[in-house]
């Protein structure tokens, strides 16, 4: 008896028109939802201010002028007003928000990759491999993990770079775990079966079919938890570890900042904002994102 | 752990001490031995319960973290018992009256409240209602008064958090046949939540209270550095800008076996909760 399996083969332009349609749904589902197209725009121009924000800046984010300290909104062409060594705090907003798209990004990158490949590792081989990985994962879930950064910070010494290293090791463990129970569900679908009945070997398996299939939750997983890695880094920064000034990061302008609470409520008012209008931005879109690619999981 | 960030001799001596005196207290120390010396020593020590002393005060370092223990007891607990005293009913609420414009309210407030990181709302109550209004302490322990900005502070996450579990977990419990058959046979609204819904969503609600315990205790860190509240994490703060590493070690394992114990009283709690699992 042979088995005869039918055989998938796209043209060019049939790729090419899906290709296209899926970007059609895609925004043709964003419109549907005001909430994913705020969010949508939100980071649009958070990736905007980022990349084109020392163009836009009125001043140069690093120049003190005495003369001109603490100066309220609104007053001298300063727009957001000026901090306690006379530097322009719009300016330093717009450049804080390259630091905190650079940290979300690369430690999602980071800790995404190495948590997936631990994650598949755990889940598609499964034995004492997989025992030994979820220890690890277990312990390190057990200490909280903006804590966990804190001390890693702490140690390996801050600075951007070192600030990313301590997301990433805290980081992993979340995508390792939610990836295990993918590809352990993955396992027990039927075409897995059919695929080992028909000969497919243990790799070809891994790179066909599991792979592709871990995407979406990969996509989702990673776009929740950038929000969470930029209100960390701003946590740390905050507490004096992190960004160091006067490299301009929201983080460390709240932590400059909080002396004059008693003075200047500028200061610690807009840092803040951009921080919660990134985290709500990114949040959404990554809800909203959960909800299309994953119907599945609304609501939760 | 203590070797990672330098020589921890460095921290007594001023930096021009002579090079015998740094032998010598290298030696009293015991940092001149191997690195794995150290560390054997440190992990045999360490399942004791002796952490070493202070690199700076000299004190041991368990007791000194214990000694801070009530004071974040105190804060967590409270926020903890708030966040759940406003969260559940305000989620069941709006599960109940889904839609509605309370609904949206709170559906609105919980997506914004899980945005403003805690440290930055800290800072702004401690604006307006000390700074402004000056009703309440910016910081310290000592009165009810001190508890309540700290404790709003890090409530907020976790409220927003636990409605919108409470929320999505009551509209699928709400769901379910029995509800309908309750609701058919004519069970008063009130009985009908209390017992029939409430009962059933509050399984996958101890779960989440529980596994966000651990956010909860890291959030108490930042909360208690920003109000100066006595605790473990403003010890560890200080510690840790100290390179004070045996408090650090010592602060971080409490709060790690503090976790562990609560996910274990959730695994007892499901058991009083749902009689199925006992029998498993």
């Amino acid at each position: 008896m042979t088995v005869n399996i039918p055989k998938v083969t796209h043209t060019t332009q049939s790729i090419k028109a899906k290709k296209q349609s899926a970007v059609v749904t895609f925004f043709s589902n964003l419109l549907r939802s005001w909430t994913g197209m705020v969010g949508f725009l939100i980071m649009i121009l958070l990736l905007f201010i980022s990349i084109f924000g020392q163009w836009i800046v009125p001043y140069d984010p690093l120049l003190a002028d005495f003369g001109k300290k603490l100066l309220p909104p609104m007053t001298d062409g300063h727009l957001l007003g000026t901090d306690q060594l006379g530097r322009d705090i719009f300016s330093r907003i717009i450049l804080g928000a390259r630091v905190s798209v650079i940290i979300g990004l690369t430690t999602v990158l980071i800790a995404g990759t190495f948590g997936t490949i631990v994650g598949i590792i755990s889940g598609y081989f499964r034995g004492w491999v997989d025992v030994i990985l979820m220890r690890i994962v277990d312990v390190q879930l057990s200490f909280p993990f903006i804590l966990l950064v804190l001390v890693i910070n702490a140690i390996i010494g801050s600075g951007l770079r070192n600030i990313i290293i301590s997301l990433a090791i805290g980081g992993w463990v979340i995508f390792a775990r939610v990836i295990r129970s993918e590809v352990l569900a993955l396992r027990e679908k039927e075409f897995i079966t059919a695929c080992v009945a028909t000969g497919v070997t243990r790799i070809g398996i891994l790179f066909k079919h599991i792979l592709p299939n871990l995407f979406t939750p990969i996509i989702i997983l990673s776009s929740l938890q950038i929000g969470t890695y930029i209100i960390a880094e701003a946590s740390v920064s905050f507490l004096g570890f992190g960004v160091q000034p006067p490299e301009p990061a929201w983080g460390n302008m709240l932590n400059e900042g909080k002396d004059y609470i008693f003075s200047s409520w500028w200061l610690i008012t807009f840092p803040g904002i951009a921080i919660m209008i990134t985290a709500l931005g990114v949040n959404l879109f990554g809800d909203w994102l959960r909800d299309t690619l994953d119907p599945e999981l609304k609501g939760e | 752990m203590i070797r990672l960030s330098g020589d921890p001799t460095a921290l007594f001596l001023p930096p021009d001490a002579p090079r015998e005196q740094i032998e010598e207290y290298r030696e009293k120390l015991g940092f001149n031995r191997p690195i794995y010396v150290q560390y054997g020593d440190f992990m045999v020590n360490a399942v004791q319960g002796d952490f070493g002393q202070s690199l700076r005060s000299r004190e041991d370092a368990l007791p000194l973290v214990l000694d801070r223990l009530p004071a974040t007891f105190q804060l967590a607990i409270s926020a903890l018992v708030l966040s759940l005293l406003i969260s559940i009913p305000l989620g069941v609420l709006s599960a109940f009256r889904r839609n509605s414009i309370f609904d949206r309210i709170a559906v609105a407030f919980t997506v914004l409240g899980q945005a403003v990181p805690s440290f930055w709302l800290g800072l702004l109550l401690i604006y307006f209602f000390a700074a402004q209004l000056n009703m309440l302490p910016s910081g310290g322990a000592g009165s009810i008064t001190h508890l309540i900005l700290p404790m709003v502070t890090l409530a907020a996450y976790s409220v927003a958090r636990f409605t919108r579990f409470t929320r999505s977990t009551m509209l699928d419990v709400l769901r379910k046949d029995y509800i309908r058959t309750a609701k058919a046979s004519g069970v008063p609204t009130l009985r009908l939540i209390g017992r029939y819904a409430l009962k059933n969503s509050l399984i996958p609600i101890i779960t989440l209270v529980a596994l966000d315990l651990g956010t909860l205790l890291g959030g108490a860190v930042i909360t208690e550095v920003v109000f100066a509240w006595p605790g473990i994490g403003r010890l560890l703060m200080q510690s840790l800008m100290n390179r004070d590493f045996p408090i650090v070690l010592a602060g971080v394992f409490i709060i790690a076996l503090i976790y562990a114990v609560i996910n274990f009283i959730a695994d007892v709690l499901y058991a009083y909760v749902n009689p199925q699992i006992r029998v498993k």
